[in-house]
């Protein structure tokens, strides 16, 4: 196996834009999965009625079907009925559509793993349900939960992969037409593993690190 | 599609071919979930043994699963494998092979876990009423840990089965490929893809449940 | 703060039946009882943390415990302290004792925090204002909580059992608190089974059993001439200790 070194070093600036590509459109996704996992949870704690149901099946739909599926309903089977979206915004969309539903689960092991005595502390020292929520509960549940997030966030970057179905130039996509093209398979798979590696690595790094540092604090 | 058939009659009318794609995704599941049980169960093993080695390895082996999309992994081996083992070698059993691997590694994570959750003092205190270390394990330690991990395994199922939808991009015929080709000839990607979106979701959520009924069962 | 007829069940358990009790202003009532005899709930119903299914509470010769009751404003002005102390993990001492005055209340800043170093002097513990909860032992959370809930100037405090999670030793730090708090006046309603603290630091006591009060009476003729056949046997458990 001889590998063509200055074809992988060619295709740099293609995979570097196609790892941006995935970044922009993953970072977005974790966002909007965060914002999912925040107010399925308010919902949940405040015990609204008919929008506890709501994402609660929400979460069922969403944690039982792949992201391909989603994918494809969204980019192929909506411009049928009328709904035309780009693929960035379907991929967005999907992967904010599966990882919310990931996130909401993740915070209510951590707010419920918050003492139901630390809550009625609270409301001994009068304090409103929505004070308990941001002072008492959120801080608590944000560290018990920390860890469950940060998986998911891993889980979100490698989810990306499976964007480029739809044609989006994200880096699997990306690394896959140049293979079609030019078939230096083991170079461009290689190069492939490296920015992987180069994406997911030190943020997993980082999250151990901080989960690490955020546990001595208490 | 004439105008005059509703979704329900298209989706009667393709049954052939997305019969058959049901069938292969199951089918791959189902083999793939084997293999995964047999090769966690030596992972998990493996990784319970204080050697400093063989944790160092296995955890490249669990890690290098985390960091790299499946999907690559896929077709790193739909490409690689045929060149290193001959033309025999299809792509589905390429694509058996990755799962096992993946699925290894994950069962390995999950029967690891159930052996070390299981508490030490009843280890100790079965020692104590004289049990043989074999006795210990088979008729305490074990059906314990089977029991937690009955749960879990049936979840990894339900993952399973959704990450074979990513077969079709290494060439598995499966459902989502059987759905291409019929959208190909007909043009109905709505009904199609709302139709497989609903397959999957009857056949993992059933699982999902039955998984958490059994663990609250067995608490 | 009294109490008529109150009743609470818990499905088909009754814990409370019809439970009627006065704690006159500046009084120490302690409360003693068997385990599942209804003591904590029935504090618990005070402040609020226990809905009652039948009953009046009336505090300061208001009725409260409504629909229409404002519970923010009877907690300000009922304190209580948990066995579990629960003091807030991710805050410092400072922290916790600011946090519901000044949210709640609104007071300002300093004044809180004047008061609470005051009252932290008291207790002996102005020193940790800047300490997290898992660097203080029971007796010193415990201190705190009790601060905690006297910084927001209350009326009336209810202690449930909060001597059973400190080891002995410490005990006799956080009694010494309470005598003190009572000493200088403060209404309070105590659930506890320091069976020495209840003869020497209370105006009155009280015994519960099953959800009914048993037998109330003065510390002295509690102890010394028991009427009841019921607290006749209580009381014989805790002389064999």
């Amino acid at each position: 196996m001889n590998l063509n070194v200055d074809y992988m070093i060619s295709i740099i600036p293609l995979m570097t834009s196609a790892a941006t590509y995935t970044i922009k459109i993953t970072v977005l996704g974790v966002f909007f999965s965060f914002l999912i996992g925040i107010a399925g949870n308010i919902v949940y704690y405040y015990k609204i009625p008919f929008l506890s149901g709501f994402f609660k099946g929400y979460t069922e739909i969403s944690r039982n079907t792949p992201i391909i599926a989603q994918l494809f309903f969204l980019f192929f089977g909506l411009p049928q009925v009328g709904i035309t979206l780009s693929g960035f915004v379907c991929g967005v969309i999907a992967l904010s559509f599966l990882g919310g539903s990931y996130m909401v689960e993740a915070l209510r092991s951590g707010i419920e793993s918050v003492s139901k005595i630390q809550k009625e502390s609270g409301f001994a020292l009068a304090l409103s349900k929505t004070q308990i929520l941001v002072y008492i509960i959120l801080p608590q549940a944000l560290r018990t939960s920390l860890q469950g997030l940060f998986a998911n966030v891993i889980f979100l970057l490698r989810e990306s992969s499976l964007i480029g179905a739809i044609a989006v130039p994200e880096l699997m996509h990306v690394a896959r037409s140049e293979i079609s093209m030019f078939f230096r398979t083991e170079e461009v798979l290689l190069m492939l593993t490296f920015y992987y590696i180069i994406l997911i690595a030190p943020i997993s790094i980082f999250f151990t690190f901080l989960e690490k540092r955020l546990r001595y604090a208490r | 599609m004439q105008d005059n058939m509703n979704w329900l009659e298209f989706l009667i009318s393709e049954r052939v071919l997305l019969l058959d794609g049901i069938y292969q995704t199951i089918y791959v599941s189902l083999i793939a979930l084997f293999y995964s049980l047999i090769g966690g169960l030596l992972v998990g093993f493996i990784r319970c043994i204080p050697n400093k080695i063989s944790a160092f390895i296995s955890r490249i082996y669990l890690e290098s699963f985390r960091i790299i999309p499946l999907i690559v992994w896929l077709f790193a081996a739909f490409f690689l494998i045929p060149r290193f083992m001959g033309r025999g070698f299809s792509s589905e059993a390429s694509a058996i092979w990755v799962f096992t691997l993946w699925g290894s590694a994950e069962i390995g994570e999950l029967v690891k876990g159930a052996i070390q959750s299981l508490p030490t003092i009843q280890r100790e205190s079965a020692l104590a009423l004289g049990l043989s270390k074999t006795q210990l394990y088979m008729y305490i330690l074990i059906p314990q840990a089977v029991r937690r991990l009955i749960p879990t395994v049936i979840n990894m199922a339900t993952r399973i089965i959704k990450t074979t939808s990513m077969l079709d991009f290494v060439g598995v015929i499966e459902i989502v490929a059987r759905s291409r080709q019929i959208i190909e000839r007909t043009v109905e990607p709505f009904i199609i893809w709302s139709f497989v979106f609903f397959f999957f979701f009857f056949l993992c959520y059933p699982l999902t449940l039955w998984s958490r009924h059994l663990e609250k069962k067995f608490r | 703060m009294e109490l008529r007829n109150i009743t609470k069940s818990f499905g088909d358990k009754k814990v409370l039946d019809k439970v009627n009790l006065n704690v006159k202003e500046g009084s120490a009532i302690v409360i003693l009882g068997p385990s599942g005899c209804g003591k904590s709930t029935l504090l618990r119903c005070i402040n609020g943390l226990e809905k009652t299914d039948d009953g009046e509470l009336v505090f300061n010769n208001i009725k409260y415990g409504d629909e229409k009751t404002n519970w923010r404003n009877i907690r300000g002005q009922i304190g209580m302290v948990f066995q579990s102390y629960e003091l807030y993990p991710h805050m410092n001492v400072l922290d916790n004792l600011l946090l519901s005055p000044t949210k709640v209340q609104k007071r300002d800043k300093n004044e809180v925090k004047e008061m609470a170093i005051s009252l932290l002097k008291r207790v002996g513990l102005d020193d940790r204002l800047k300490s997290y909860p898992h660097q203080l032992s029971g007796g010193q959370k415990q201190r705190i909580a009790i601060v905690r809930a006297l910084c927001m100037n209350p009326k009336l405090m209810l202690f449930d059992e909060v001597t059973a999670s400190i080891d002995p030793e410490m005990v006799y730090e956080v009694l010494q608190v309470i005598r003190d708090l009572k000493n200088e006046g403060m209404t309070m309603i105590i659930v506890t089974h320091e069976m020495g603290f209840a003869k020497s630091a209370s105006d009155h006591v009280i015994f519960m059993d099953s959800g009914n009060i048993v037998e109330q009476s003065s510390p002295n003729d509690f102890f010394s001439n028991p009427k009841e056949e019921r607290t006749k046997q209580f009381l014989n458990k805790f002389l064999h200790l």
